[in-house]
């Protein structure tokens, strides 16, 4: 062996017993008599001296020296081990790491002296001052015997031999899939038995050499009780570090990504969970703060929760800041569930800690820690009780290299010279990316998907999933038209979008291999993978694939805020189409009443019965123009457009056709109408995306274009039903008017209680929508008002709420409702209502539909 | 001669004295011979929609994804004739990776005189210029050495 080995040896070897040094200060501190981790760490010390007397490094032996002095006085119970002794020692043990630092990296020890240090460490080991006699050697419970044994058994290998087996065992299996194959055609019997055996060697073989890989996650771990004790004493806190699952393994790869996370999460819980021992007492807590590390196998993942027992998170402080910092606006804060309001946390430049410490606080962190652990496909999960502590929960896969992904291709668009097979492209999707698949069959599948503009849409239960093709996003060519649309629904960051591809063959389980650094810049792969036939398949970016389409926009701003508002919080959140017509730059309509957008050839509209028509899907579909009926007199621009632009409206059995100028946009926002209208058609105008938008009130504008809309005989019998809306409100009235009388309901608006019961005394009402905040006596008097009159008191009423939220709370005190509705849940709404009507309705609206006339 | 030339040649004749060379649309190329990890016939290749044109394609090396660069596009030279099948000259990069240079036949090692080296005249193409280190007149033609880092940096050229 020559010098440089065995200064490699001697480089490794007190590494491993550093790690384990540091452990062992930090347990000694709570057993400062157990000879036996005295022996350890004064034998480790020793060691470390001795082996660097004999290479030269007189600086490191000058420290490893003085303190294995104050080492063996301990050890002889000559002196007493206090705190302070243990940070000193600690403190030499920090040099003695930077010394070996320095010589592995320059071959050097440095030209530092660490003279202060040594002066210390010489000054106490000076003055021994006879303690109580040697501790009677204690009967200590047995140690588990650890070291030699073990340490026979085990060799270092290099992790690049291990990758490069990893490679070869890879290469072995798909070599071993091809005899397989070939096999499959023979006959022959030795044949057949040799590859059944080489089968089984190389999956064994296999699943050997990926353990060999695997690492427990106490390798991370171990270093995290001395950071606690550090931590612990800088600030003046008492922490007890509790540590369960360390023996959990997980590829290496994973726990290099999540060592620095953790350590942060580790800090955070120090630094700003657990209380000064003051306060914890103040509160009834035990001054000593206790925070807990599990990490267990599920599902395929392993879990890793951080847990302290402390302050925990006050929900109303991190609004506060968060609305300080200008991250979210006040009546967005408002509105926050705790659950969104503590995902705050995650937002980058978020930083709750009142004073910046050295260790945390500066507004770098937990974005961090969040966007390390997703991009190993993991997830950041947060829980906080006020008061009595913070967990916060890890799910990380097992290993990165192995993945279980979705085969799915894209047939050959031209014939280009280089590729030689017929078959065309693979690509691979990750699984934990993927949502559903839906496959649409024939013309009546295509006629599914809609379009806005260029841009499809598939209607998914209610609800507009935006289609991408793969091809398109690729420029791989044209979409392929084969009669069948198999569309892959994707999440990536907050957003669920369709990727339509040209086939969906399997799933299976592939092996992540990183891209050249000439391919780095294309962030729609996220790897390739080597599939069973021996080609290569690039591994899809799913959050890549839907920056690149447009599907998320500036991806990050837009999903925080979403997450931050939730998709419920939103008391008025809508999605409206926004159109242009005529002299009406920016008309709105929510889009839950709009039932196609078409473009139509003018060449296909036809005229009768002094009206524009179209034939559409076997029907004849009446046109108006939308200009005109709002200003009469004004020029019919929308029929000037080739083709021309039309919002299909739909009530069952009615379908009319309402022209346009130009289709806008699709946007999802709350509305609050700023001034109510002054012309016919009109809600009124509201600031729709910063802008000032006007909302069209689709009744009157049907009404105008088809008279007979509403009360021929259709809409009769849709319902019959009349419904009152009792809501203070006149924009959701005009709203939940309109959706109901787009369904064939009688809809009467009132603004008030008082209106409300003239009302109802009036006329026959089969269902009230009442509003919770109704003026005068609230939604809850007028039920008990009408309750008390005659007549009155069956009449079944819904309450109208703004929230999810808000409708959960209620559902466990309906106080005499006979159910809620959310104000722009459209679909729900109509189905309690059928379901209302039904039930109190008329004797006809009961009988079977056959026996009506 | 001392000893300190002598040494000094004896270091330049073991680092850049032998290349593998290769043949792109008629011209005459070498590589530093230790930077070439191997050479292969045409190996099937998956393309990589939206990659910068020059690749070609990724190729399986025993279980490694491999880049291949088309190098008549990298010199900006014409394309390959159609049904014409390139080689692969797999090198192997500083950062331990490997890169495949697909050109249009493989030559021998060729072992030159330092003496034939001359830098790349000014008035070449600037596109194959900067990925040139010189030019080695040999008997019978020139023989052009590539820088292969410079070679294979494809996201500086193209951003």
């Amino acid at each position: 062996m020559d010098d440089q080995s065995v200064i490699r040896e001697f480089l490794i070897e007190s590494n491993e017993n550093l790690i384990r040094l540091d452990q062992e200060m930090v347990e000694i501190e709570k057993r400062p008599r157990d000879p036996q981790l005295l022996a350890s760490i004064f034998r480790t010390i020793h060691t470390i001296k001795g082996t660097c007397g004999f290479l030269g490094f007189s600086s490191l032996e000058a420290v490893a020296h003085l303190t294995e002095d104050i080492l063996s006085q301990l050890r002889d119970g000559k002196r007493e081990l206090t705190h302070e002794l243990v940070t000193l020692i600690l403190e030499a043990v920090d040099v003695v790491k930077t010394i070996l630092v320095s010589i592995e990296t320059t071959g050097q020890e440095g030209t530092e002296t660490y003279g202060d240090l040594r002066k210390r460490l010489e000054a106490v080991s000076a003055q021994t001052k006879a303690v109580a006699p040697p501790p009677p050697p204690e009967p200590e419970k047995p140690v588990a015997q650890r070291g030699p044994s073990v340490a026979d058994s085990t060799i270092r290998v290099d992790v690049g031999l291990l990758d490069k087996l990893m490679n070869l065992v890879g290469e072995l299996v798909l070599a071993r899939n091809q005899i397989l194959q070939f096999n499959a055609h023979q006959e022959d019997g030795t044949l057949n038995a040799t590859s059944q055996r080489l089968n089984l060697i190389t999956t064994e073989l296999q699943e050997g050499v990926m353990k060999t890989r695997m690492q427990p996650i106490g390798v991370v771990w171990n270093k995290l009780p001395r950071v606690v004790r550090d931590m612990a004493t800088s600030f003046g806190k008492q922490i007890q570090l509790e540590m369960d699952g360390a023996d959990t393994e997980l590829d290496k790869t994973i726990i290099e990504a999540i060592k620095d996370p953790l350590m942060h999460i580790v800090r955070n819980c120090c630094d700003h969970g657990i209380e000064k021992p003051d306060v914890r007492v103040r509160k009834g807590k035990p001054a000593q703060g206790k925070l807990t590390l599990r990490a267990f196998h599920e599902g395929g993942q392993v879990n890793i929760e951080i847990s302290d027992d402390g302050a925990g998170i006050d929900v109303q402080v991190l609004k506060t800041k968060a609305v300080q910092r200008g991250l979210i606006r006040g009546e967005q804060a408002e509105r926050m569930t705790e659950r969104e309001a503590l995902a705050l946390v995650f937002l980058p430049g978020f930083s709750t800690a009142a004073e910046v410490t050295s260790v945390s606080g500066r507004g770098v962190g937990m974005d961090v820690v969040k966007t390390n652990i997703e991009k190993i496909g993991g997830v950041v999960d947060l829980v906080s009780r006020p008061g009595e502590g913070t967990t916060l929960k890890l799910k990380i896969p097992l290993t990165l290299a192995i993945i279980p992904g979705l085969v799915v291709t894209l047939k050959e668009r031209r014939s280009t010279p280089r590729s030689l097979t017929g078959v065309g492209m693979r690509y691979v999707i990750p699984q934990v990316s993927l949502l559903e698949l839906i496959r649409l069959e024939g013309d009546a599948g295509k006629r599914q998907i809609e379009r806005i503009h260029d841009t499809p849409f598939y209607r998914r239960r209610g609800a507009l999933l935006p289609l991408v093709y793969l091809a398109d996003v690729l420029q791989s060519g044209l979409p392929i038209d084969s009669g069948v649309v198999n569309i892959v629904v994707l999440q990536a960051e907050d957003r669920q979008f369709g990727l339509v591809v040209d086939g969906i063959s399997d799933t299976q389980e592939i092996v992540v291999k990183p891209l050249g650094k000439q391919l780095k810049g294309l962030n729609c792969y996220a790897g390739a993978t080597i599939m069973g036939d021996g080609r290569v398949a690039l591994i899809l970016d799913v959050s890549g694939i839907a920056q690149l389409s447009g599907v998320v926009q500036d991806s990050h701003e837009k999903a925080r805020v979403e997450t931050a508002t939730g998709d419920h919080a939103g008391s008025a959140r809508q999605t409206y189409l926004l159109f242009r017509a005529g002299a009406f730059e920016r008309l709105a309509v929510p889009l839950s009443l709009v039932a196609r957008l078409e473009e139509i050839p003018l060449s296909k509209i036809e005229h009768a019965g002094g009206k524009r028509v179209v034939q559409y899907r076997g029907r004849i579909l009446q046109l108006a123009s939308l200009a005109p009926i709002l200003d009469p007199g004004t020029a019919d621009t929308a029929a000037l457009q080739d083709p021309a632009q039309v919002v299909v409206f739909n009530n069952g059995e009615r379908t009319i056709g309402i022209l346009v100028d130009l289709i806008l946009d699709i946007v999802e926002d709350q509305v609050t109408v700023r001034q109510t209208a002054a012309r016919q058609g009109l809600l009124g105008s509201a600031v729709v995306c910063k802008k000032v938008t006007d909302l069209l009130d689709l009744h009157a504008v049907i009404q105008a274009a088809d008279a007979g809309w509403f009360s021929g005989p259709d809409a009769q019998r849709a319902s019959g039903a009349t419904v009152m809306v009792a809501e203070h409100s006149a924009f959701v009235r005009s709203l939940v008017r309109n959706s109901l009388e787009m369904a064939g309901y009688s809809v009467v608006e009132t603004a008030d209680t008082q209106a409300a019961l003239r009302e109802l005394e009036r006329r026959k009402i089969d269902v009230v929508l009442a509003g919770l905040d109704l003026p005068s006596d609230g939604g809850h008097g007028l039920l008990a008002q009408m309750r008390r009159l005659p007549g009155l008191a069956q009449v079944p009423a819904l309450a109208l709420l703004d929230s999810a939220e808000q409708a959960q709370a209620f559902q466990e005190h309906p106080q005499g409702f006979s159910g809620c509705q959310l104000k722009f849940d459209r679909e729900a709404m109509l189905r309690s209502l059928a379901r209302l009507a039904n039930v109190v309705g008329t004797p006809e609206a009961l009988a079977p539909t056959g026996e009506r006339n | 001669m001392s000893a300190l030339q002598s040494t000094a040649g004896a270091e330049t004749a073991r680092a850049s004295r032998e290349y593998a060379t290769f043949f792109v649309d008629g011209l005459f190329f070498g590589i530093d011979v230790l930077q070439v990890q191997e050479v292969l016939r045409y190996q099937e290749m998956t393309q990589v929609p939206l990659a910068p044109a020059v690749i070609e394609g990724l190729i399986n090396l025993r279980g490694q994804i491999v880049t291949a660069l088309d190098m008549r596009g990298r010199l900006k030279l014409r394309p390959r004739a159609e049904g014409q099948t390139p080689m692969n000259t797999v090198v192997r990069t500083k950062e331990g990776t490997a890169v495949s240079l697909l050109v249009d036949e493989i030559g021998d090692v060729v072992e030159v005189d330092t003496e034939a080296f001359e830098p790349v005249p000014d008035n070449v193409d600037p596109a194959a210029r900067d990925l040139l280190q010189g030019v080695y007149k040999l008997k019978d033609r020139l023989l052009l050495i590539l820088d292969t880092e410079k070679t294979i940096d494809i996201a500086a050229s193209v951003a």
